[in-house]
């Protein structure tokens, strides 16, 4: 994470400043560098696109996805849409709070782990799921996510598929 | 010489460990002697949607693909073993040649006619399947021709609303009003919705992780078709795996000149941005979505005015959702008589079904309109997951209605399940065994919806909080009987009173629960009922 400076968050607004609509993909341009949008960003952000600091303030509580507040070093949500309901999520729920200690929107005393409730993720076909920071995981259960933060708790795991299967020149050649 | 072996890279297969069994499939491989002069190549292809058999290998014979599945990490050495890289199919995990799986060879598959079958990232590829043969013809047509073209498949909105697509076109095609020089055309433009927060639904995301350059080539059809020569893709945060393909497949399309100033040298424009939502549910609506886009919060407007006259910062805008846009290069390809010949009644063409919960064969089945949820559900997902009777079925998302067993022959159409107050949406089925309580189902309903109105109307920013509690205290049996009329006004209020689906279909499951379960709402009731 970069040093908080009025310098490079003006830096990150600049980017997508020329953006027609550029207030989200300035608050995710600041939120991916961060991890949250510090208060600090706001008159910048106001001054930047002329809006008071009040509409982008109201602007990012609108979105369940933005935080003004720092989280721990990892984002564990659970899914609580129906197809996740219909294979016991709920019982899920419950066991992941008991095992981590800490309700939605909180986050672990190690500060290894924020909790947050998330509304679908797209892999309704191997419910339940949750994701870890940009990675999904399916037919959760309490033993799997046991193992799962352990590790997080620990370790340096990948949680962004590795292997991109980028196309270059060339191997599109070999592909009939 | 290469293998060519094929390992998903689509969210649910990666959810599934197929990144894992990548990794242990190329280490194991140099234990093992590979045959003569050739060299193990693992394409990430996408999924084909048979998501109960993720991850799944296949790998290239000269009979055709052969299939493997689900392979967990342990079952790769194995699997070496018995020679699944020449194809050998002794092993218990071998499904024989994929297109062969009943579970595939039943579909009709038009819109997915690519997915799991080639490179998403591979424009050669998806030349060499038919790709921008739509966008070719397309090239050749008048915008008028290119209106008529979609209007006549029949085609209608697969976000849920089901509006024809054909007759949206038209009128972001007639908008000239706006400007006073007649020569030139207006700012238009092309809103591709894909913020797919439907609970049960992954049919935009594997399009997109999948064949993303079909939903690309859909977006410049459309542009040609009304006159925009600006397009946006509307993202959800939430597929952070769709955010990288997609990313990656328009940067390609502008290398090879698929998008940007001058299209396949035609003198067409038309530029690509993608967008991320934030976590909000009700940007799926698409004012609200527009207001998000133009960095706002997600507030619904009201209509009128359309999108398609006051849309994008005031401008003829089409919206659209991924499948529609991603159907558009078949009926150019094939044309529209060749697509609308699939379907019942008004419903023409195909609908991807998403079969998810409680199924034991959870996945995407796309076939024509008419079939029954019942064969859906049995033939295609043998029964639920944990081989409990299943007891309730919700079709077309957290606003869809939950369907009981009487309910299930009902064929899937629009029309047909609008006559049973059911909804087919975006075609997600949700599978519920008898474990369910369908009275929590009902106030989860209410629960959502005070989650993610948007907060505008006040039927449904407050009605949804005064909902939940008027249904907890039917449960605790507190005045059951005149609590449920007033949840049964609070719904018709709701439904009167609400812009837009969010209120105005929130009541639709929990009209439902209370038609067809009303034992699980007011079981004392029931039983005092039966008593007298």
């Amino acid at each position: 994470m970069p040093q908080l400076s009025t310098a490079k968050i003006q830096q990150l607004i600049t980017q997508k400043q020329h953006l027609s609509g550029a207030l989200l993909p300035i608050l995710h341009n600041i939120q991916d560098q961060y991890g949250y949008i510090p208060k600090l960003a706001l008159p910048l952000i106001a001054k930047t696109l002329q809006q008071t600091e009040a509409e982008i303030y109201g602007v990012i509580s609108f979105y369940a996805h933005f935080r003004m507040q720092p989280t721990g070093k990892h984002i564990v949500e659970i899914c609580r849409g129906e197809a996740c309901q219909a294979m016991g999520s709920q019982q899920l729920e419950q066991v992941l709070k008991q095992q981590l200690n800490c309700d939605y929107g909180q986050t672990t005393k190690d500060n290894s782990i924020t909790l947050e409730p998330v509304y679908c993720l797209g892999n309704c076909a191997c419910a339940p799921s949750i994701k870890v920071d940009k990675k999904v995981y399916g037919r959760m259960n309490a033993d799997k996510f046991a193992h799962l933060s352990d590790q997080l708790r620990h370790y340096t795991i990948e949680l962004e598929s590795t292997d991109q299967g980028v196309v270059n020149e060339q191997t599109m050649g070999k592909i009939k | 010489m290469s293998i060519n072996v094929y390992i998903p890279r689509d969210t649910s297969a990666l959810a599934m460990g197929a990144d894992d069994v990548v990794k242990a499939l190329k280490f194991q491989t140099k234990l093992f002697h590979l045959p003569e002069n050739k060299e193990l190549n693992i394409i990430r292809n996408g999924s084909r949607g048979l998501f109960y058999l993720e991850p799944l290998i296949e790998v290239e014979t000269k009979q055709g693909r052969i299939a493997y599945g689900p392979v967990t990490v342990d079952d790769v050495s194995s699997l070496l073993e018995h020679g699944i890289l020449q194809g050998k199919t002794e092993h218990p995990l071998c499904l024989g040649l994929t297109k062969n799986i009943p579970y595939l060879a039943k579909q009709q598959r038009l819109t997915f006619a690519r997915a799991g079958i080639i490179n998403p990232l591979c424009i050669e590829d998806y030349l060499a399947h038919d790709g921008f043969k739509g966008l070719n013809k397309a090239l050749t047509l008048s915008s008028q021709q290119l209106v008529d073209e979609i209007k006549n498949s029949g085609l209608r909105g697969r976000g849920g609303a089901a509006f024809p697509t054909g007759i949206k076109w038209q009128t972001v095609l007639d908008e000239k009003s706006c400007v006073k020089d007649n020569a030139k055309q207006p700012q238009k433009y092309i809103v591709c919705n894909a913020d797919e927060g439907d609970s049960g639904t992954f049919a935009d995301r594997l399009l997109m992780e999948a064949d993303p350059f079909s939903l690309i080539e859909g977006m410049i059809i459309a542009g040609l078709a009304v006159g925009a020569t600006q397009g946006f893709i509307y993202l959800r945060s939430e597929y952070p795996q769709a955010k990288i393909i997609l990313k990656q497949a328009i940067q390609l399309a502008y290398k090879k000149h698929y998008l940007g100033q001058n299209i396949l040298q035609s003198g067409k424009q038309f530029e690509l941005e993608l967008r991320l939502g934030a976590g909000a549910y009700i940007c799926g609506e698409e004012t609200s979505l527009l207001e998000s886009l133009e960095g706002k919060r997600g507030l619904v407007r009201a209509k009128p005015p359309l999108p398609a006259i006051e849309g994008l910062f005031g401008k003829p805008t089409v919206v659209n959702n991924v499948i529609s846009l991603a159907t558009v290069p078949i009926i150019l390809a094939k044309g529209a008589d060749y697509y609308q010949n699939f379907g019942m009644g008004r419903s023409r063409g195909t609908l991807p079904f998403q079969l998810a919960g409680n199924i034991k064969q959870g996945g995407l089945v796309e076939l024509a309109f008419g079939t029954s949820l019942a064969d859906l559900v049995n033939d295609f997902g043998g029964g639920s997951y944990s081989g409990k009777p299943i007891k309730a079925i919700q079709v077309g998302g957290p606003l869809g209605a939950y369907l009981p067993q009487s309910q299930w022959h009902t064929e899937l159409d629009y029309e047909a399940f609008a006559n049973i107050e059911a909804v087919l949406g975006h075609g997600g089925i949700v599978v519920f065994d008898d474990s369910v309580n369908m009275a929590q189902q009902a106030r989860f309903a209410m629960e959502f919806c005070s989650i993610e109105s948007c907060g505008k109307c006040t039927p449904c920013r407050i009605g949804s909080v005064r909902g939940v509690e008027t249904i907890d205290k039917i449960i605790n049996d507190d005045n059951s009987q005149q609590n449920l009329e007033l949840l049964t006004d609070l719904c018709d209020t709701m439904v009167d009173g609400s812009l837009c689906a969010m209120g105005g279909m929130t009541p639709f499951p929990v009209r439902s629960v209370i038609k067809h379960f009303n034992d699980d709402l007011m079981p004392t009731a029931q039983q005092q009922g039966e008593e007298i």
